[in-house]
Protein backbone atom coordinates (compact mmCIF):
# COMPACT_ATOMS: atom_id res chain seq x y z
CA UNK A 1 0.00 0.00 0.00
CA UNK A 2 2.93 2.14 0.77
CA UNK A 3 3.91 1.60 -2.87
CA UNK A 4 0.44 3.16 -3.92
CA UNK A 5 1.21 6.41 -2.26
CA UNK A 6 4.71 6.60 -3.03
CA UNK A 7 4.46 6.42 -6.83
CA UNK A 8 1.63 4.11 -7.81
CA UNK A 9 -1.25 6.88 -7.53
CA UNK A 10 -0.34 8.28 -11.01
CA UNK A 11 -1.50 5.67 -12.91
CA UNK A 12 -5.11 5.32 -10.62
CA UNK A 13 -5.37 8.85 -11.11
CA UNK A 14 -5.18 8.98 -14.95
CA UNK A 15 -7.63 5.81 -15.20
CA UNK A 16 -10.17 7.77 -13.12
CA UNK A 17 -9.72 10.35 -15.13
CA UNK A 18 -10.53 8.44 -18.52
CA UNK A 19 -13.75 7.02 -16.67
CA UNK A 20 -14.48 10.46 -16.15
CA UNK A 21 -13.84 11.57 -19.54
CA UNK A 22 -15.80 8.39 -20.94
CA UNK A 23 -18.58 9.31 -19.07
CA UNK A 24 -19.00 12.59 -20.42
CA UNK A 25 -18.95 11.34 -23.89
CA UNK A 26 -21.35 8.63 -23.43
CA UNK A 27 -23.95 9.86 -21.32
CA UNK A 28 -23.92 13.59 -21.45
CA UNK A 29 -26.57 14.48 -23.84
CA UNK A 30 -25.15 18.48 -24.63
CA UNK A 31 -22.42 18.18 -27.48
CA UNK A 32 -20.32 20.78 -26.25
CA UNK A 33 -20.14 18.63 -22.62
CA UNK A 34 -18.99 15.87 -24.69
CA UNK A 35 -16.20 17.45 -26.57
CA UNK A 36 -14.99 18.70 -22.73
CA UNK A 37 -14.89 14.88 -21.76
CA UNK A 38 -12.86 13.86 -25.27
CA UNK A 39 -10.23 16.65 -23.72
CA UNK A 40 -10.43 14.89 -20.48
CA UNK A 41 -9.66 11.79 -21.86
CA UNK A 42 -6.92 13.30 -23.56
CA UNK A 43 -5.02 15.02 -20.75
CA UNK A 44 -5.68 11.38 -19.14
CA UNK A 45 -3.74 9.76 -21.68
CA UNK A 46 -0.72 12.61 -21.28
CA UNK A 47 -0.64 11.95 -17.87
CA UNK A 48 0.16 8.40 -17.96
CA UNK A 49 2.93 8.32 -20.50
CA UNK A 50 4.30 11.64 -18.70
CA UNK A 51 4.20 9.78 -15.36
CA UNK A 52 5.89 6.71 -17.22
CA UNK A 53 8.81 8.06 -18.04
CA UNK A 54 9.99 9.13 -13.89
CA UNK A 55 13.09 7.55 -12.83
CA UNK A 56 14.02 7.54 -9.06
CA UNK A 57 16.01 10.66 -8.39
CA UNK A 58 15.94 11.74 -11.88
CA UNK A 59 16.27 15.09 -13.10
CA UNK A 60 15.04 16.79 -15.84
CA UNK A 61 16.15 15.58 -19.61
CA UNK A 62 18.51 19.42 -19.95
CA UNK A 63 22.04 18.29 -19.65
CA UNK A 64 24.19 20.27 -17.12
CA UNK A 65 27.10 22.07 -19.27
CA UNK A 66 28.07 24.66 -16.88
CA UNK A 67 27.33 22.62 -13.36
CA UNK A 68 28.75 19.72 -11.90
CA UNK A 69 27.96 17.67 -15.00
CA UNK A 70 30.65 19.82 -17.16
CA UNK A 71 32.44 17.60 -19.24
CA UNK A 72 31.10 13.83 -18.00
CA UNK A 73 29.12 12.12 -20.89
CA UNK A 74 25.48 11.73 -19.77
CA UNK A 75 24.63 8.62 -17.47
CA UNK A 76 21.44 7.40 -18.51
CA UNK A 77 20.39 6.94 -14.77
CA UNK A 78 20.42 10.39 -13.99
CA UNK A 79 17.68 12.06 -16.73
CA UNK A 80 14.20 11.47 -17.08
CA UNK A 81 13.03 9.12 -20.18
CA UNK A 82 13.06 12.06 -23.07
CA UNK A 83 10.87 10.44 -25.40
CA UNK A 84 7.64 10.29 -23.80
CA UNK A 85 7.70 14.00 -23.29
CA UNK A 86 8.40 14.55 -26.96
CA UNK A 87 5.50 12.47 -27.62
CA UNK A 88 3.32 14.35 -25.51
CA UNK A 89 4.23 17.26 -26.90
CA UNK A 90 3.27 16.64 -30.22
CA UNK A 91 0.06 15.28 -28.75
CA UNK A 92 -0.72 18.28 -26.95
CA UNK A 93 -0.87 20.82 -29.87
CA UNK A 94 -2.69 18.17 -31.87
CA UNK A 95 -5.11 17.96 -29.07
CA UNK A 96 -5.61 22.06 -29.29
CA UNK A 97 -6.06 21.65 -33.30
CA UNK A 98 -8.35 18.96 -32.91
CA UNK A 99 -10.53 20.95 -30.42
CA UNK A 100 -10.91 24.13 -32.88
CA UNK A 101 -11.95 22.02 -35.63
CA UNK A 102 -14.97 20.29 -33.34
CA UNK A 103 -15.25 23.66 -32.02
CA UNK A 104 -15.76 25.25 -35.64
CA UNK A 105 -17.70 21.69 -36.28
CA UNK A 106 -20.44 22.82 -33.35
CA UNK A 107 -21.17 26.21 -34.70
CA UNK A 108 -21.60 24.73 -37.99
CA UNK A 109 -24.26 22.58 -36.72
CA UNK A 110 -25.66 25.08 -34.71
CA UNK A 111 -25.93 27.21 -37.47
CA UNK A 112 -28.09 24.59 -39.19
CA UNK A 113 -30.09 23.28 -37.49
CA UNK A 114 -30.19 24.68 -34.03
CA UNK A 115 -29.73 23.05 -31.55
CA UNK A 116 -26.17 21.72 -29.74
CA UNK A 117 -28.72 18.89 -27.66
CA UNK A 118 -27.96 15.24 -29.57
CA UNK A 119 -31.27 14.39 -28.64
CA UNK A 120 -33.12 17.07 -30.98
CA UNK A 121 -30.52 16.98 -32.94
CA UNK A 122 -31.13 13.06 -34.12
CA UNK A 123 -34.91 13.87 -33.69
CA UNK A 124 -34.25 16.66 -36.69
CA UNK A 125 -32.10 14.79 -38.74
CA UNK A 126 -34.27 12.29 -38.61
CA UNK A 127 -37.39 14.50 -40.02
CA UNK A 128 -35.68 16.58 -42.12
CA UNK A 129 -33.15 14.73 -43.55
CA UNK A 130 -30.20 16.98 -45.83
CA UNK B 1 -7.98 54.54 -33.19
CA UNK B 2 -11.01 52.76 -33.03
CA UNK B 3 -12.39 53.10 -29.47
CA UNK B 4 -14.79 50.53 -28.93
CA UNK B 5 -13.34 48.92 -25.40
CA UNK B 6 -15.85 49.81 -22.60
CA UNK B 7 -13.31 49.55 -19.66
CA UNK B 8 -10.61 51.41 -20.21
CA UNK B 9 -8.38 50.06 -17.01
CA UNK B 10 -7.90 46.73 -18.52
CA UNK B 11 -7.60 47.89 -22.70
CA UNK B 12 -4.55 49.85 -20.74
CA UNK B 13 -3.31 46.80 -18.21
CA UNK B 14 -3.27 44.34 -21.29
CA UNK B 15 -1.85 47.07 -23.79
CA UNK B 16 1.12 47.58 -21.40
CA UNK B 17 1.37 43.27 -20.84
CA UNK B 18 1.23 41.75 -24.26
CA UNK B 19 4.55 43.36 -25.86
CA UNK B 20 6.41 41.83 -22.35
CA UNK B 21 4.67 38.21 -23.18
CA UNK B 22 5.87 38.72 -26.74
CA UNK B 23 9.37 38.92 -25.69
CA UNK B 24 8.95 35.88 -23.45
CA UNK B 25 7.48 33.82 -26.08
CA UNK B 26 10.68 34.45 -28.19
CA UNK B 27 12.77 33.83 -25.24
CA UNK B 28 11.06 30.24 -24.95
CA UNK B 29 11.00 29.64 -28.63
CA UNK B 30 15.41 30.93 -28.76
CA UNK B 31 16.00 29.08 -25.59
CA UNK B 32 15.12 25.57 -26.22
CA UNK B 33 18.37 24.85 -27.01
CA UNK B 34 19.06 25.21 -23.17
CA UNK B 35 16.20 24.77 -21.15
CA UNK B 36 12.99 23.31 -21.20
CA UNK B 37 10.66 25.50 -23.99
CA UNK B 38 10.92 24.86 -28.12
CA UNK B 39 8.66 25.43 -30.94
CA UNK B 40 5.22 24.89 -29.95
CA UNK B 41 5.39 26.35 -26.44
CA UNK B 42 6.55 29.56 -27.80
CA UNK B 43 4.37 29.93 -30.42
CA UNK B 44 1.44 29.37 -27.88
CA UNK B 45 2.48 31.77 -25.73
CA UNK B 46 2.37 34.13 -29.07
CA UNK B 47 -0.90 33.24 -29.79
CA UNK B 48 -1.93 34.05 -26.46
CA UNK B 49 -0.54 37.77 -26.80
CA UNK B 50 -2.25 38.03 -29.50
CA UNK B 51 -5.70 36.49 -28.73
CA UNK B 52 -5.02 38.97 -25.11
CA UNK B 53 -5.21 41.79 -27.12
CA UNK B 54 -8.36 40.05 -29.38
CA UNK B 55 -10.36 39.95 -26.03
CA UNK B 56 -9.76 42.98 -24.25
CA UNK B 57 -10.15 46.40 -27.16
CA UNK B 58 -12.09 44.00 -29.84
CA UNK B 59 -11.24 42.33 -32.66
CA UNK B 60 -11.00 45.56 -35.37
CA UNK B 61 -8.96 47.16 -32.95
CA UNK B 62 -6.62 44.26 -32.16
CA UNK B 63 -5.94 44.28 -36.30
CA UNK B 64 -3.13 46.95 -35.98
CA UNK B 65 -1.18 43.95 -34.04
CA UNK B 66 -1.58 40.67 -35.59
CA UNK B 67 -4.26 41.27 -38.64
CA UNK B 68 -7.11 38.75 -39.81
CA UNK B 69 -5.60 37.90 -43.14
CA UNK B 70 -2.60 36.94 -41.58
CA UNK B 71 -3.55 33.70 -40.28
CA UNK B 72 -3.58 31.04 -43.34
CA UNK B 73 -0.39 32.94 -45.01
CA UNK B 74 1.36 32.63 -41.48
CA UNK B 75 0.51 28.62 -40.98
CA UNK B 76 1.67 27.93 -45.03
CA UNK B 77 4.93 29.81 -44.61
CA UNK B 78 6.13 27.61 -41.13
CA UNK B 79 5.25 24.62 -42.82
CA UNK B 80 7.15 25.36 -45.67
CA UNK B 81 10.03 26.88 -43.90
CA UNK B 82 10.33 23.38 -42.18
CA UNK B 83 9.56 21.51 -45.38
CA UNK B 84 12.41 23.71 -47.21
CA UNK B 85 15.10 23.07 -44.05
CA UNK B 86 14.40 19.25 -44.86
CA UNK B 87 14.78 19.78 -48.69
CA UNK B 88 17.95 21.23 -48.30
CA UNK B 89 19.76 18.48 -46.88
CA UNK B 90 17.82 16.36 -49.60
CA UNK B 91 19.67 19.02 -52.24
CA UNK B 92 23.35 18.61 -50.71
CA UNK B 93 23.46 14.40 -50.83
CA UNK B 94 22.07 13.54 -47.78
CA UNK B 95 18.75 12.35 -46.28
CA UNK B 96 15.67 14.54 -46.33
CA UNK B 97 15.92 16.29 -42.81
CA UNK B 98 19.49 15.90 -41.93
CA UNK B 99 21.00 18.98 -41.30
CA UNK B 100 24.39 17.65 -41.34
CA UNK B 101 24.24 17.65 -45.12
CA UNK B 102 24.22 21.24 -46.27
CA UNK B 103 27.93 22.38 -46.90
CA UNK B 104 27.97 25.91 -45.13
CA UNK B 105 31.32 24.70 -43.68
CA UNK B 106 30.56 24.15 -39.58
CA UNK B 107 31.12 21.13 -38.17
CA UNK B 108 28.18 18.42 -38.03
CA UNK B 109 26.81 18.86 -34.62
CA UNK B 110 26.86 22.49 -35.16
CA UNK B 111 24.77 22.16 -38.04
CA UNK B 112 21.93 19.93 -36.13
CA UNK B 113 21.75 22.58 -33.54
CA UNK B 114 21.42 25.73 -36.63
CA UNK B 115 18.99 22.84 -38.13
CA UNK B 116 16.86 22.81 -34.88
CA UNK B 117 17.00 26.04 -34.74
CA UNK B 118 15.33 27.01 -37.78
CA UNK B 119 12.95 24.42 -37.73
CA UNK B 120 11.96 25.31 -34.33
CA UNK B 121 11.62 29.03 -35.78
CA UNK B 122 9.03 27.26 -38.78
CA UNK B 123 6.71 25.70 -36.27
CA UNK B 124 6.37 28.61 -33.75
CA UNK B 125 5.45 31.12 -36.74
CA UNK B 126 3.26 27.99 -37.70
CA UNK B 127 1.75 27.35 -34.28
CA UNK B 128 0.87 30.98 -33.40
CA UNK B 129 -0.86 31.79 -36.87
CA UNK B 130 -2.84 28.73 -37.08
CA UNK B 131 -4.32 29.39 -33.21
CA UNK B 132 -5.33 33.16 -33.97
CA UNK B 133 -6.50 31.69 -37.20
CA UNK B 134 -8.84 29.39 -35.37
CA UNK B 135 -10.12 32.34 -32.87
CA UNK B 136 -10.76 34.22 -35.60
CA UNK B 137 -12.95 31.95 -37.78
CA UNK B 138 -14.74 30.78 -34.27
CA UNK B 139 -15.83 34.77 -33.29
CA UNK B 140 -14.96 36.54 -36.43
CA UNK B 141 -18.76 36.93 -37.09
CA UNK B 142 -20.11 38.57 -34.83
CA UNK B 143 -20.39 42.16 -34.86
CA UNK B 144 -18.25 43.93 -32.08
CA UNK B 145 -20.72 45.21 -29.29
CA UNK B 146 -20.36 48.99 -29.47
CA UNK B 147 -20.32 51.03 -26.05
CA UNK B 148 -23.23 53.23 -26.66
CA UNK B 149 -21.53 56.57 -25.94
CA UNK B 150 -19.07 56.00 -28.64
CA UNK B 151 -20.58 56.30 -32.34
CA UNK B 152 -18.27 57.79 -34.15
CA UNK B 153 -15.11 55.85 -35.27
CA UNK B 154 -12.28 58.45 -34.72
CA UNK B 155 -9.21 57.18 -36.74
CA UNK B 156 -6.51 59.43 -35.37
CA UNK B 157 -6.05 59.52 -31.09
CA UNK B 158 -6.68 63.02 -30.94
CA UNK B 159 -9.76 62.80 -32.79
CA UNK B 160 -10.57 59.72 -30.44
CA UNK B 161 -10.15 62.17 -27.55
CA UNK B 162 -11.63 64.62 -28.49
CA UNK B 163 -15.14 62.53 -29.63
CA UNK B 164 -15.27 60.97 -26.77
CA UNK B 165 -14.79 64.08 -23.97
CA UNK B 166 -18.32 65.88 -25.60
CA UNK B 167 -20.05 62.36 -25.22
CA UNK B 168 -18.20 61.20 -21.45
CA UNK B 169 -19.06 65.65 -20.61
CA UNK B 170 -22.69 65.36 -21.70
CA UNK B 171 -22.83 62.13 -19.93
CA UNK B 172 -21.61 63.04 -16.52
CA UNK B 173 -23.92 65.60 -15.22
CA UNK B 174 -27.12 62.86 -15.09
CA UNK B 175 -24.68 60.02 -14.31
CA UNK B 176 -22.75 61.44 -11.39
CA UNK B 177 -26.22 61.00 -9.35
CA UNK B 178 -25.74 57.27 -10.30
CA UNK B 179 -22.16 56.78 -9.09
CA UNK C 1 -29.72 3.01 -24.94
CA UNK C 2 -28.53 5.30 -22.08
CA UNK C 3 -28.77 2.24 -19.46
CA UNK C 4 -26.54 -0.20 -21.67
CA UNK C 5 -24.11 3.09 -21.72
CA UNK C 6 -24.13 3.49 -18.26
CA UNK C 7 -23.49 -0.51 -17.56
CA UNK C 8 -20.68 -0.52 -20.29
CA UNK C 9 -19.44 2.40 -18.70
CA UNK C 10 -19.06 0.61 -15.37
CA UNK C 11 -18.30 -2.32 -16.71
CA UNK C 12 -14.99 -0.41 -18.38
CA UNK C 13 -14.12 1.16 -15.41
CA UNK C 14 -13.98 -1.96 -13.22
CA UNK C 15 -11.52 -3.18 -15.90
CA UNK C 16 -9.35 -0.20 -16.20
CA UNK C 17 -8.86 0.27 -12.30
CA UNK C 18 -7.86 -3.83 -11.87
CA UNK C 19 -5.56 -3.43 -15.02
CA UNK C 20 -3.41 0.14 -13.67
CA UNK C 21 -3.58 -1.73 -10.05
CA UNK C 22 -1.15 -4.63 -11.97
CA UNK C 23 1.20 -2.07 -14.21
CA UNK C 24 4.58 -1.92 -13.36
CA UNK C 25 5.53 0.30 -10.34
CA UNK C 26 6.13 3.58 -11.74
CA UNK C 27 9.56 5.20 -12.42
CA UNK C 28 11.01 1.49 -11.15
CA UNK C 29 14.38 0.72 -12.60
CA UNK C 30 12.92 -2.81 -14.10
CA UNK C 31 9.71 -0.65 -16.10
CA UNK C 32 9.87 -1.25 -19.74
CA UNK C 33 10.73 3.06 -20.24
CA UNK C 34 13.83 2.10 -18.54
CA UNK C 35 15.46 -0.57 -19.35
CA UNK C 36 18.60 -0.73 -21.54
CA UNK C 37 17.51 -3.36 -24.08
CA UNK C 38 13.83 -3.63 -24.66
CA UNK C 39 11.87 -7.17 -23.82
CA UNK C 40 11.79 -7.98 -27.44
CA UNK C 41 16.03 -7.90 -27.21
CA UNK C 42 16.71 -4.85 -29.57
CA UNK C 43 18.32 -1.71 -27.73
CA UNK C 44 16.53 0.96 -25.92
CA UNK C 45 15.62 4.51 -28.14
CA UNK C 46 15.72 6.69 -24.93
CA UNK C 47 18.94 5.07 -24.04
CA UNK C 48 20.37 6.09 -26.86
CA UNK C 49 18.77 9.52 -27.24
CA UNK C 50 20.01 10.60 -23.68
CA UNK C 51 23.50 9.44 -24.21
CA UNK C 52 24.26 11.28 -27.31
CA UNK C 53 22.20 14.06 -27.63
CA UNK C 54 24.80 16.56 -26.79
CA UNK C 55 27.39 14.78 -28.88
CA UNK C 56 25.21 14.98 -31.99
CA UNK C 57 23.88 18.19 -31.70
CA UNK C 58 25.95 20.21 -29.68
CA UNK C 59 22.38 21.54 -27.52
CA UNK C 60 21.74 20.19 -23.76
CA UNK C 61 17.97 19.90 -24.05
CA UNK C 62 17.40 16.67 -25.27
CA UNK C 63 13.89 16.96 -25.57
CA UNK C 64 14.48 19.28 -28.14
CA UNK C 65 16.99 17.40 -30.08
CA UNK C 66 14.48 14.12 -30.21
CA UNK C 67 11.71 16.73 -30.80
CA UNK C 68 13.70 18.04 -33.88
CA UNK C 69 16.29 16.23 -34.62
CA UNK C 70 15.78 12.58 -34.28
CA UNK C 71 12.31 12.41 -34.54
CA UNK C 72 12.20 15.40 -36.85
CA UNK C 73 9.61 13.24 -39.61
CA UNK C 74 6.74 13.27 -36.63
CA UNK C 75 7.15 17.22 -35.87
CA UNK C 76 7.10 17.50 -39.56
CA UNK C 77 3.50 15.28 -39.86
CA UNK C 78 2.45 17.03 -36.84
CA UNK C 79 3.34 20.62 -38.14
CA UNK C 80 1.34 19.36 -40.87
CA UNK C 81 -1.96 18.52 -38.77
CA UNK C 82 -1.87 21.89 -37.34
CA UNK C 83 -1.78 23.87 -40.25
CA UNK C 84 -4.79 21.03 -41.62
CA UNK C 85 -6.37 21.96 -38.34
CA UNK C 86 -6.40 25.35 -39.19
CA UNK C 87 -7.00 24.93 -42.74
CA UNK C 88 -10.37 22.60 -42.13
CA UNK C 89 -11.48 25.66 -39.53
CA UNK C 90 -11.42 28.20 -42.65
CA UNK C 91 -12.97 26.22 -45.10
CA UNK C 92 -15.61 24.66 -42.42
CA UNK C 93 -16.78 28.83 -41.11
CA UNK C 94 -16.18 31.62 -43.89
CA UNK C 95 -18.57 32.66 -45.84
CA UNK C 96 -18.41 34.25 -48.96
CA UNK C 97 -18.73 37.74 -48.73
CA UNK C 98 -21.40 38.89 -51.45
Amino acid sequence: MSEFWSGGYAYTAAAVLVVIGLYAILLKRNLVKKLIGLNILQAAIIITWVAAASRPDATVPVLDTHGNGAGRLPAVAEYLNPLPHTLMLTAIVVGVATTGVALALLISIHRRYGTLDETELLRKMRDAPG
Amino acid sequence: MREYYHDRIVALSTRLMAPFIQIFALYVIFHGHYSPGGGFQGGALLAASFLLMRLSIGTDAAQLQFRRSWGTPGSSIGTLIFLGIGMFGLLFGAGYLDYAGIPIGLTAPDLRSLGILVVEIGVAVAVAATLTAIYDDLVGDQPEDHHPGLEHDATATEEADQVESPAAASRQDPGATDE
Amino acid sequence: MRRIALAALIAFAGLILYGVSHLPARGGADSPPNTRVSAAGTPNAAAYYVENAYKDAATPNMVTVTLADYRSFDTLGETVVIFAAGLACALILRRERR
